[in-house]
């Protein structure tokens, strides 16, 4: 699991890869975490285009990092979902809070 | 009485390195059935699920085996992923959407309800102290 980051004007754009589930959330969580912290971003953009697997931990680990940007005084979007992750977020309600934004 | 195609039984250590192990084999053992893309999906998730319940849940402060047995029928894949860790008191509850015990590590209480809307069945029998097993079942290419 690489994760990318990308920052400009106050926007951080972050980039996961690979698969999403509990073992890899964890590692994840922190490298976001630790670049929220770092920057203070007033956006943050969690790209899922090169995600190819997602469970319920991706689900937790959006409304986690939604947490933390807001606390740090920015937003949250999601981008480039594709539709099986899509399924899943949308289960849960969390696209009634956060921007989930599909595969164009 | 259906007509059993193969048979599988696995067993590995409730490491979370295994969840992706656990999800990649069973979707192997199941494409001898010519599921589709979707198909597939499902059952990688719905099992990723199940298997990190018995880790997160079913062994919480230790390590423990967690058994998977699954059956392949004509169109029909049935997976039975089962613990002998701490139990769950509370099925029912256990089964709600957004309901979760570690809300601390993030977690979001989805688990069974993505198992119940991505498999055809679902079937969830825990004793606590003694372990959890969990059977679901999917159609493949029902059309």
């Amino acid at each position: 699991m690489k994760v990318n980051h990308y920052i400009k004007e106050k926007i951080l754009e972050i980039e996961l890869t690979e698969e999403i589930d509990h073992h890899s959330s964890e590692k994840i969580r922190l490298r976001i975490d630790y670049e929220i912290q770092r920057f203070s971003p007033k956006k943050v953009i969690i790209d899922l285009s090169k995600v190819k697997f997602m469970d319920s931990a991706g689900i937790g680990l959006i409304i986690g990092r939604y947490k933390v940007a807001l606390s740090y005084g920015g937003t949250l979007e999601v981008r480039n979902v594709s539709g099986k992750l899509k399924k899943i977020l949308e289960m849960s309600g969390i696209h009634k809070i956060i921007n989930i934004k599909t595969v164009a | 009485m259906k007509d059993l195609k193969n048979e599988l039984k696995l067993e590995f250590l409730s490491k979370s390195a295994n969840e992706s192990f656990a999800r990649v084999a069973i979707a192997a053992f199941a494409s001898q059935l010519d599921p589709t893309i979707e198909e597939i999906s499902d059952i990688k998730t719905s099992v990723s699920e199940a298997v990190t319940n018995c880790i997160i849940h079913a062994y919480p402060n230790s390590e423990g085996w967690v058994k998977i047995h699954s059956k392949l029928y004509e169109n029909e894949i049935e997976i039975e992923i089962s613990d002998t860790g701490e139990g769950i008191e509370n099925i029912d509850e256990a089964r709600e959407p957004l309901y979760t015990t570690k809300g601390n590590l993030e977690r979001s209480g989805m688990g069974f309800t993505i198992m119940e809307s991505f498999m055809d069945s679902l079937k969830v029998e825990s004793i606590v102290g003694l372990g959890t097993k969990v059977t679901m079942s999917k159609k493949i290419r029902k059309g």
